[in-house]
């Protein structure tokens, strides 16, 4: 009992649970049933495989994103540049998916690697600022992801680059991932989707596409290199001690920028993944953030910057945020008080010593 | 009247048994010195009397009282206090603030400054403990910031004070003033315990010396009674050498050589001032200085992590100044580096991840690491360097207890097989037993033919090792000696600048 207090899982647990507490007590103060919100809640995000396959389309970047946010942190940096790398990984994937003429398969990844490395670049350049000029990362980062979204803007207004006055051309079918989108496009393929009523649900209803399987893959591998080689090592070191790791001869410098490059990376594929996976399947000129690079920073939190842990913190905020449209238009409760629970938790996931506290106290109790 | 009684003590960490029915006994007013090897459980037996975790079995008795200490605030509450090793002082505060921080006592909500610096004044004149109340913290030296501690402790009104290795981290002036200061304390009617690996310290303000061994009480003695070398003995369970036997030195071609180097702080102070210095291989070369004569700095000049003005660093015949870390271990160099938790170690890895930083490369196959050759060659560090507990590899290396993580660095940068290995306080925190090993390892290495750069505050460290002696002053190498029938007064007097 004491030992499971200690586990990091138990703080995130712990999180979620005051969350939900002090979230049922300001849905109550609203004038709503906590209990009948939180079940359509669930409902609404698990409730038909629809829904269940729309939490999954949520949490893809969602997973993506926590990811680059967690392997900075693993180099000792923080990465809030995750929503300008995002926002470049939509523009190169838009472009690349729309001028590249390339077999179906093919395509896509070509786009999803282009992308990472625009991304990855883009990250790398924080990394190197830092590096050489001891700029902060939080600094560089806030800067960066400005200069992305007027970039993503400008790509718009470019004549070349747009289908709309606002909108960039949609990318080719060959770069679409997803599923059966041939099918979906004409009248005899969705009569045969309609044959099945759980195809219809699943598919035809949804935007069900591939990037999940590219964001599990993406966990697998950085696990693996954070874990098993000896980059993965050497950036580990430098996260956890930088003069040990300076001293015994490891290139600090090198090593910031290519995290960061990693990390700018997975944000890239996470925008890759977002445009060829989810229709209108282009970048639209934006006024403000979207947030879907940020919302990747309390994923990692709530995984306590654990690798494999991000995809379950990603599924539970990709359901939350999916399931309020559900629990607004059923219950009549504001979106908002997503965003309310997601600070709450991430407010709580800062308390989590709380848990260590009661460890300790509980083992001096039991120890007389 | 016993200050302090603990009786069969026992306790385990998982399936280790760290104290095994210990029995400590402190007389009102006396000095007690609790001696053991690195590992032996003697900060585990304080922070059982100090209330950081329990005991699994065993009584306390405080001034003939049983007692249940649950935690720090009922230790204190006893008259119970540690003076830790790793100083817990915040540097942006005063003096005056870090002694009553936690313990505040205000007047309508404010600090009477004026009558705290009085109490303040009050016990460090009692004690001849004298402070300047109003520095900054992180602006006094460490002596200092150990005053700190224990009047920080005295302030909350202990009247048994633990200490747990003060000596560690003083230069030998320090530690005569501290011993001064437990003398004063004892007189006033404080007791104390004493943890120390220096037996020279027990000698000069002990009555009493109780040895643990591998967790074993194995006896308490009056220090009057016993020699050094008795006390060593019954500490290790074994005859102990204090002094190392080497053979005169067969020196071969040069390793290090230094010409002409002037280095400055980040505060643009001259600290190396035309050094120059030659080392050759198969000889030890000793750095003899007060501390704060630029020792650090050299050291950090010949590893390039400070860049120097002019002048030249060869190694090997090679110039190396101003490069990087990485590249002056490339030139064959190793360094033993003075704060182990800084510059040594990553405190979250593994025992056997630490064997291999830097080098994770050498360990890894087309990038993918080698987990079954790392596992091994840190057994074989542990096994060469007598790294306790066995089987330690996987452990996170801050389980080990500070003398052991010593041994195992010290190991690591040996085996890296360098041309010059430099060792700045290579037994800092490590008990005799293992001063012994290590001297002994360093004189071996000499005999392999590599270049030994020496760095050390004690002095008989230094005559106990070197073959050539460099002192140090002011950033400059004043004086060359062999280190032969070397006149300890005329070192001690070069290495206060006088010119003799
Ligand atoms: N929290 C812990 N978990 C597991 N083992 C521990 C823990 N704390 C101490 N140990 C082990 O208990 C033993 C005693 O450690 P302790 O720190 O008391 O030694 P010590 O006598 O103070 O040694 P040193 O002179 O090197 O400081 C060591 O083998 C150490 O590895
Ligand atoms: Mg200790």
């Amino acid at each position: 009992m004491i030992r499971l207090l200690r586990k990091p899982i138990m703080g995130s647990l712990f999180a979620i649970l005051a969350a939900i507490i002090v979230g049922g007590f300001i849905l109550a103060a609203a004038g709503h049933n906590p209990i009948q919100v939180y079940g359509g809640l669930v409902y609404g995000a698990l409730g038909r495989p629809r829904f269940i396959v729309n939490t999954v389309i949520m949490s893809t970047s969602l997973i993506l994103t926590g990811l680059s946010v967690t392997f900075a942190y693993k180099t000792g940096l923080f990465n809030i540049g995750v929503e300008g790398q995002f926002i470049v990984g939509t523009i190169a994937a838009v472009f690349l998916g729309f001028f590249l003429n390339l077999p179906p398969v093919i395509h896509p990844i070509v786009v999803m690697l282009g992308a990472m490395v625009a991304s990855g670049a883009y990250g790398a350049l924080v990394g190197f600022l830092k590096a050489r000029f001891n700029i902060h990362e939080v600094l560089s980062s806030i800067m960066l992801n400005w200069v992305a979204l007027n970039l993503l803007n400008l790509y718009i207004g470019v004549e070349r680059f747009q289908r709309l006055p606002t909108v960039a051309h949609t990318i080719q079918d060959s770069a679409n991932i997803i599923i059966a989108h041939e099918m979906k496009r004409t009248p005899e393929g969705i009569a045969r989707l309609r044959e099945s009523e759980f195809l219809t649900e699943v598919i035809l209803r949804t935007d069900f596409n591939f990037g999940i399987f590219v964001a599990i893959a993406a966990v697998i591998v950085v696990k693996f290199v954070l874990d098993k080689t000896s980059l993965g090592f050497a950036l580990k070191a430098v996260g956890s001690n930088r003069d040990a790791a300076e001293f015994a001869g490891i290139n600090v410098k090198k090593h910031m920028v290519l995290s960061m490059f990693f990390a700018g990376s997975l944000a890239g594929l996470a925008g890759a993944v977002h445009i060829t996976g989810i229709s209108p399947n282009t970048i639209s000129m934006l006024g403000g953030f979207q947030n879907f690079g940020f919302n990747g920073i309390p994923v990692a939190l709530l995984a306590n910057a654990a690798v494999v842990p991000n995809i379950f913190s990603a599924l539970l905020f990709g359901g939350m945020t999916y399931g309020s449209g559900y629990i607004q238009s059923r219950h009549g409760v504001a979106t908002e008080i997503i965003d309310i629970m997601v600070g709450l938790i991430v407010f709580f996931v800062a308390l989590r010593a709380v848990c260590i506290l009661v460890a300790d106290r509980l083992e001096r109790r039991v120890g007389k | 009247m016993t200050a302090v009684r603990m009786k069969g003590i026992t306790k385990n960490f998982g399936d280790f048994r760290a104290l095994n029915n210990v029995d400590l006994e402190v007389q009102k007013a006396g000095i007690v010195a609790l001696l053991g090897e690195n590992g032996a459980g003697k900060s585990t037996l304080m922070n059982i009397l100090y209330g950081l975790f329990p005991a699994d079995s065993g009584e306390i008795f405080i001034n003939e009282q049983k007692v249940n200490i649950k935690s720090p605030a009922h230790s204190i509450a006893h008259g119970i206090g540690m003076v830790h090793q790793h100083f817990m002082l915040v540097g942006k505060l005063t003096v005056a603030q870090n002694i009553i921080l936690g313990a505040e006592k205000t007047r309508l909500g404010f600090f009477d400054k004026k009558k705290i610096n009085a109490e303040i004044l009050e016990i460090s004149e009692k004690y001849g403990l004298f402070i300047e109340p109003d520095k900054k913290t992180d602006e006094i030296s460490v002596g200092m910031q150990q005053r700190v501690e224990i009047l920080k402790v005295l302030y909350r009104g202990a009247d048994i004070l633990i200490f747990d290795e003060p000596t560690a981290v003083l230069t030998p002036q320090e530690i005569t003033e501290l011993m001064s200061i437990l003398r004063n304390l004892a007189n006033a009617g404080k007791s104390i315990i004493l943890i120390t690996h220096k037996l020279k310290e027990i000698k000069q303000v002990a009555e009493i010396c109780t040895v643990i061994r591998r967790g074993n009480y194995i006896g308490s003695v009056n220090v009057a009674d016993v020699s050094e070398k008795q006390l060593a003995s019954m500490m290790v369970g074994r005859e102990v050498i204090l002094n190392v036997e080497k053979q005169p030195p067969s020196p071969h071609e040069v390793a290090l050589e230094i010409k002409n180097l002037f280095a400055e702080d980040e505060n643009s102070v001259v600290k190396l001032n035309s050094l120059n210095l030659q080392l050759r291989k198969g000889e030890i070369y000793g750095i003899a200085g007060v501390d704060g004569n630029g020792q650090k700095e050299l050291v950090e000049a010949i590893t390039s992590l400070l860049k120097v003005k002019s002048g030249s660093i060869k190694m090997n015949g090679k110039e190396i100044q101003n490069t990087s870390p990485a590249n002056v271990i490339k030139n064959k160099v190793s360094t033993i580096h003075e704060d182990r938790h800084r510059r040594g170690l990553i405190l979250d890895f593994s025992v056997e991840n630490n064997a291999i930083i830097g080098r994770q490369g050498e360990f890894s196959e087309r990038g993918i690491l080698q987990f079954e050759k790392i596992n091994a060659y840190a057994s074989e560090l542990i096994e060469a360097f007598d790294v306790r507990p066995r089987g330690c590899e996987k452990q996170p290396i801050k389980s080990l207890s500070g003398g052991n993580q010593q041994k195992f660095i010290i190991a690591r940068e040996v085996f890296n097989d360098p041309d010059l290995l430099i060792a700045v306080q290579p037994t800092r925190g490590v008990d005799i037993g293992a001063i012994e090993f290590i001297h002994k390892a360093l004189v071996a290495e000499r005999d392999k033919g590599k270049a030994i750069l020496l760095i050390s505050l004690d002095l008989d460290e230094i005559l106990a090792l070197s073959d050539t002696i460099g002192v140090i002053y002011e950033g400059k190498i004043v004086e060359e000696l062999e280190n032969i029938n070397v006149d300890e007064n005329r070192l001690g007097l070069l290495m206060a600048g006088a010119s003799v």
